[in-house]
């Protein structure tokens, strides 16, 4: 039963029609050239805030970099009423435990990253090892890398097995698959291993760990979003995006934001269905909210460094 | 055989770059002979806006240079300016200038490039003193640059007056924003040219032209500027410095006719620049036992 129904899955996946790079770039440029005026601009920045996933990936993480972050999640500056808090925020195993304490009592959720993030380099049993201690140790998400080196290979089967393991060991907690759109060298490419993410189980599909250049630009954003459309027609099942580096200004957000209404609908206009994988955009956005109140243009000294 | 004449496209100078303004719009100014000068793109509060980005990107690592590398730079401008000498008179006459005139201008304006350029790494010592404490400490006080400087360059100029302004913070180690002069823009474009070319690292100096009453207040508010420097500005000098307070900018008015070879000296550069006092614990200072 369940050979017959991975061949159709396959068949599926394969169906999907080549991506015009040329179109997608075309496309993607008129998205830029919306013109947004103040009001929709402040309403739109205010929900960029709301979809920030606050993220710190560094080697240098200490539990002091993070309870500061965790602090900044539910307090974006504090001389601002009325700002919402961030989605989540985003952070390595080893520092789930301490997000956790240092979030008690607020809605901020708490993704990890795992599976040997950022390469992907290891074996299932420590990947799964990854997975259960940032699980166990409190996250509300996760955020798994695919094995790239498989997938460029051709072991499709590879990667969909092992994200639909990776799954079954998340439990509750929701499942981001991060494609490393940078590594996969097409958009062709970029597509297929949408369709495998989904179709394997994940809840939201991500484009980059933000360690590998270039992240998420607006062509791969955009061509995984029509994936998710594909997927929502074929299945009516709702899959979330993240797009996460390099996504740094305001501008940048919005275009986004224009790109996910225009694709996808309102409905995916939520935190539920879609973030920014960030850490310097919740800064800028909070510049630009503040020039639009009060016609000045801010200076970065009077925000909080990270 | 003769070419058909190919006329020259004044652009603004952000970040080492030479955009058209993102306002797409522009002005024609016309020369006291009536010979409109060009269209000179009129730069908007975006303009502005970017300028700053690029400024402030370039103002740390352009402090950080070595004051005697700076002065390098700065001597380099003078050579290259030099060097376009025919341009320079060209265009002054175009905008005005008698021959003569042209030709004081631009050998006003060398020198003064030459003597900033020779400040750089002078100045500090000059400004900066050990003061005599009642206690322990070794008390010194030395120079930082402000950071940005925005500038609106005198109108009654067409080089020598934006030149003055600019090489005091440059040697100082600020970076800047300029807006050249409403009626007489185009050798100040030139003049970026001229600064691209030398070693001037991108973003260190911006070029803008426009009108003074659209660009000089948003300058004022704008909380990423440290000081604003200009000639005297007329009916909107008192909002401009109200504008001003906000973050505490550093603001200062130049009256001075900068054609005069002697409006030049260490106090265009000492007014850009903090002092910063330092005290550092030790055992006495200059007595029989000191060690210093």
């Amino acid at each position: 039963m369940l050979e017959s129904n991975q061949h159709s899955i396959f068949q599926t996946i394969n169906a999907a029609s080549p991506i015009d790079k040329v179109g997608v770039e075309e496309r993607v440029a008129r998205f830029q050239t919306r013109s947004i005026k103040d009001d929709a601009k402040a309403q739109g920045l205010k929900m960029v805030l709301s979809m920030i996933d606050l993220t710190t990936l560094e080697g240098k993480d200490t539990p002091g970099k993070v309870k500061q972050m965790c602090f900044k999640a539910h307090h974006l500056h504090d001389l601002h009423p009325n700002l919402p808090q961030v989605a989540a925020v985003c952070v390595y195993p080893s520092m789930v435990t301490i997000a956790k304490q240092a979030l008690k009592g607020t809605s901020v959720k708490i993704a990890s990253v795992a599976t040997a993030f950022p390469s992907g380099q290891s074996n299932l049993e420590i990947k799964l090892a990854d997975v259960k201690l940032a699980v166990d140790s409190g996250a509300d998400e996760i955020d798994m890398v695919i094995s790239r080196g498989k997938f460029l290979s051709g072991e499709y089967n590879f990667v969909f097995d092992e994200i639909g393991m990776i799954k079954e060991a998340c439990g509750v907690a929701r499942l981001k698959v991060i494609l490393e759109t940078g590594e996969l060298c097409t958009l062709d490419n970029v597509r297929k291993a949408s369709d495998i993410a989904m179709y394997a189980g994940a809840d939201f599909i991500k484009t980059s760990t933000g360690k590998i250049q270039p992240a998420a630009t607006m062509q791969v954003t955009y061509t995984m979003l029509l994936a998710i459309k594909d997927y929502f027609e074929a299945t009516g099942k709702m899959i979330g995006m993240k797009p996460a580096g390099g996504i740094s200004t305001s501008k940048l957000a919005l275009h986004n934001l224009v790109m996910v209404n225009e694709i996808l609908g309102p409905n995916w206009l939520h935190n539920e269905w879609f973030r920014f994988g960030a850490s310097s955009l919740a800064n800028d956005v909070l510049m630009q909210l503040l020039k639009l109140e009060s016609g000045s243009y801010q200076s970065p000294n009077y925000f909080t460094l990270d | 055989m003769s070419n058909l004449e190919v006329l020259k496209t004044y652009k603004l100078y952000i970040g080492g770059a030479f955009p058209r303004t993102e306002s797409g719009r522009f002005y024609a100014p016309v020369s006291k002979h009536g010979e409109v000068l060009g269209n000179i793109c009129l730069s908007s509060r975006k303009d502005l806006r970017n300028a700053v980005v690029a400024a402030r990107k370039a103002q740390g690592p352009w402090e950080e240079r070595s004051a005697f590398n700076r002065s390098q730079i700065l001597y380099r401008i003078a050579e290259l300016f030099s060097d376009r000498k025919e341009i320079f008179l060209k265009e002054f006459q175009k905008q005005g200038s008698s021959p003569e005139e042209a030709r004081l201008e631009f050998s006003t304006t060398l020198d003064r490039i030459v003597y900033y350029a020779g400040w750089c790494d002078k100045f500090n010592q000059v400004l900066s003193s050990v003061n005599p404490v009642n206690s322990s400490h070794f008390n010194f006080s030395t120079c930082e640059p402000m950071g940005i400087v925005a500038l609106i360059a005198p109108q009654n100029t067409a080089l020598i007056g934006l030149v003055s302004l600019i090489l005091p913070a440059l040697a100082g180690g600020n970076t800047l924003v300029a807006l050249a002069s409403e009626t007489l823009p185009i050798s100040a474009i030139s003049f970026a040219e001229v600064l691209n070319d030398s070693d001037v690292p991108a973003g260190v100096i911006n070029i803008l032209t426009g009108k003074q009453e659209e660009i000089a207040p948003i300058m004022a508010s704008h909380m990423d500027i440290n000081a604003f420097i200009s000639s005297d500005l007329g009916a909107i000098e008192n909002a401009i410095a109200e504008a001003c307070i906000d973050n505490l900018k550093r603001k200062f008015t130049y009256t001075e006719d900068f054609n005069q070879r002697e409006s030049q000296g260490l106090t265009f550069i000492a007014d850009l620049q903090e002092i910063k006092t330092t005290w550092h614990p030790i055992e006495n200072i200059g007595g029989s036992t000191s060690t210093y």
